[in-house]
């Protein structure tokens, strides 16, 4: 019979496809890595330390399936009672306690306590089962979940019966066809304590959660998928309001297409510098230099112009508040505020401590897509150093570039530098993600520091290769043509001084 | 259907699934209450449950009642006594409340489950 089905299956689609069926789980990012869901009418162990999120991953899975799937589900504690479960869960808006009403949803709490219990000869764990079938019934579940089934270990002495229940327990849920999450505590050296892993073999996902630098991040990977292909890294994952959601950053390619529609910089001159016609729409500008160099007006004039060309714009600020930022750009003759009433500006300001490297990631990656700005401004990357390590905030940079890119984002990055840092550093390790890049920096001269600019790199487009002298003005953001006097290029005093030397020279020589 | 054997008939034993009619003679003090669960009529529910009816004749003759529930029949019940294994032998009265679980063979931890044997 199963051949015939083959070769109805060849026959339609010319090739031979057999593939297991599976059940999305409706969580964000964690079906793609699993190739479309977890197997279904399978258990799947969901193993990880304590506090890693598999009873909330298990949650999650019922409570979508029964809202977006129309899947009633069952949740077996064998930890914590039914009002706990439902406190616990009260911050996350899975509503619960209609989806019990509703009879799409059932939690049934399994209490073993050892002191009560006094085993006296043969059993089996048949009283489980037929609590289990009779839960299942009821709502006619098709989703289950064993949270955690280790703590039958602790209850019950008799090992062997608990094993070979076990395996007939995994075995009678295939049989009656849910797809269920089993879920087991870490064990030293192994997935779970009790080797539930020998029994749930089908699908196996870990769960992480690492602490490094006092932030932690929870990472998920999945270590075995029978007859699936998925995702075999680490997948950083959060939990926030909304629950679980994985950011893997294989789900980007590099697919996306590139437009040669041009946009201003904000700053004239600065178009001139490129090609006279400013930024690719799409691309990703980093502007990087040390403190007090210009990178935050240099930003904020281009998201100025953006507003004042009519497309959104969202600046995410790492350093100053709204109004801080507002109030310093009005000296530059930009009026953010303005643009911020009328809807065309929001500004996201959030301390870089606040959350670890892959909330800030989410964070964004959830603010664009519930403001979609067609530019942004991240103000400025560099201060991730101090949540993150460099290939994490790397990894980080690379997945939000891909994001925006994909959506034809154009996006403006400042990175602050300290003097002695070599330019490959200054860059967060993105300067190869980078279509244009911008340097500012200080030239001293005489008694002066003065502001010099000039484009490092900028893809697809002949630029100026030449450092030219950046003055903020009430009017904004001037770049003032390369001066070269007698003794080399001459910036600010300097080379006033001289300009008006030499037109008086020339008015002399005039008049001669 | 509760099927509920009064332990001062020494009759009721291998037959369980009809219901034993309370026979005391005497106003019996009924202090153990005690619950078997079974699932079906196994082997090991027939053991335990004739298992039982040894040691309460022996050790509690007139002072208990026994009540056998099926949980293939009523399986909702298994929830409310917390039952995972089976046969399992609920001690409700005198408390603490006590789980027995097994075809209670071994008589020695059956009376240290029932409080009648001090816990070495």
């Amino acid at each position: 019979m199963l051949k015939k089905k083959n070769k109805a299956a060849v026959s339609k689609q010319g090739i031979k496809k057999l593939a297991i069926p599976k059940v999305p789980t409706g969580i964000e990012g964690l079906d793609h890595i699993l190739s479309g869901g977890l197997p279904k009418g399978r258990p799947t162990l969901v193993c990880g330390g304590a506090g890693c999120g598999k009873t909330l991953l298990a949650m999650e899975f019922l409570v979508r399936g029964a809202r977006d799937y129309d899947e009633p589900g069952v949740f077996f504690s064998f930890e914590e009672s039914e009002a706990e479960l439902i406190l616990n869960f009260a911050p996350l808006n899975y509503a619960l306690t209609e989806l019990i009403k509703e009879d799409n949803l059932r939690i049934d709490c399994i209490r073993v306590e050892r002191s009560e219990i006094e085993e006296t000869g043969e059993y089996d764990l048949e009283g489980l089962f037929v609590r289990l079938e009779q839960a299942i019934d009821e709502i006619g579940a098709k989703r289950v979940v064993l949270d955690t089934i280790e703590a039958l270990f602790s209850g019950l002495k008799d090992q062997s019966v608990l094993r070979s229940e076990l395996r007939r327990l995994f075995r009678w849920l295939k049989v009656k066809g849910v797809t269920a999450i089993i879920t087991g505590e870490k064990g030293d050296g192994t997935f779970t304590r009790q080797g539930l892993e020998e029994y749930v073999s089908d699908c196996v996902i870990f769960l992480d959660n690492r602490v490094t630098q006092e932030i932690s991040t929870r990472r998920v990977r999945i270590i075995k998928y029978r007859g699936s292909v998925h995702g075999t890294d680490e997948y950083p994952f959060l939990i926030d309001s909304t629950g679980f959601s994985v950011i893997p950053v294989s789900a980007l390619t590099l697919g996306h297409s590139a437009s040669r529609e041009r946009i201003s910089s904000g700053v004239a001159d600065l178009d001139v510098m490129l090609d006279h016609k400013g930024y690719f729409k799409g691309s990703t500008i980093l502007i990087s230099g040390l403190a007090g160099t210009g990178k935050t007006s240099l930003s904020a004039s281009f998201a100025e112009a953006a507003c004042k060309r009519g497309d959104k714009t969202l600046y995410f600020c790492f350093e100053e508040s709204q109004d801080q930022l507002f109030r310093n750009m009005e000296s530059i003759g930009i009026n953010l505020s303005k643009w911020e009433k009328k809807g065309m500006l929001k500004v996201v300001a959030t301390r870089p401590s606040f959350y670890g490297i892959e909330m800030h990631l989410l964070q964004m990656s959830k603010a664009i897509e519930i403001f979609h700005p067609n530019c942004i401004v991240v103000d400025p990357i560099s201060n991730m150093a101090s949540v993150g390590k460099f290939n994490e905030i790397r990894a980080m940079m690379m997945r939000l570039i891909d994001i925006l890119k994909s959506k034809e984002i154009t996006a403006v990055f400042t990175s602050l530098n300290t003097a002695h840092q070599g330019r490959e550093e200054s860059d967060g390790g993105i300067a190869s993600l980078i279509d244009t890049w911008i340097s500012v920096r200080e030239i001293a001269n005489g008694d002066e520091q003065n502001r010099a600019l000039c484009i490092l790199k900028s893809r697809g487009m002949p630029h100026s290769n030449k450092i030219r002298e950046f003055v903020m003005t009430k009017e904004g953001l001037k770049l003032i043509d390369r001066y070269s006097g007698t003794a080399g290029i001459l910036t600010g005093a300097a080379r006033r001084a001289d300009s008006a030397a030499r037109a008086s020279g020339q008015a002399k020589g005039g008049h001669q | 259907m509760k099927k509920v054997v009064v332990g001062a008939k020494k009759k009721a034993n291998n037959n369980k699934t009809t219901a034993k009619k309370p026979t005391a003679k005497k106003i019996v003090k009924k202090l153990w209450e005690l619950r078997l669960y079974v699932t079906g009529q196994t082997a090991k529910s027939v053991l335990a449950f004739n298992n039982l009816k040894v040691i309460c004749e022996t050790h509690l003759k007139g002072e208990y009642s026994i009540e056998v529930i099926d949980l293939l029949r009523q399986p909702q019940l298994a929830k409310g006594d917390q039952i995972i294994a089976t046969p399992t032998l609920v001690k409700k009265l005198p408390t603490p409340v006590k789980r027995i679980i097994g075809d209670l063979t071994n008589t020695e931890r059956v009376l240290v489950g029932l409080n009648l044997r001090p816990l070495r």
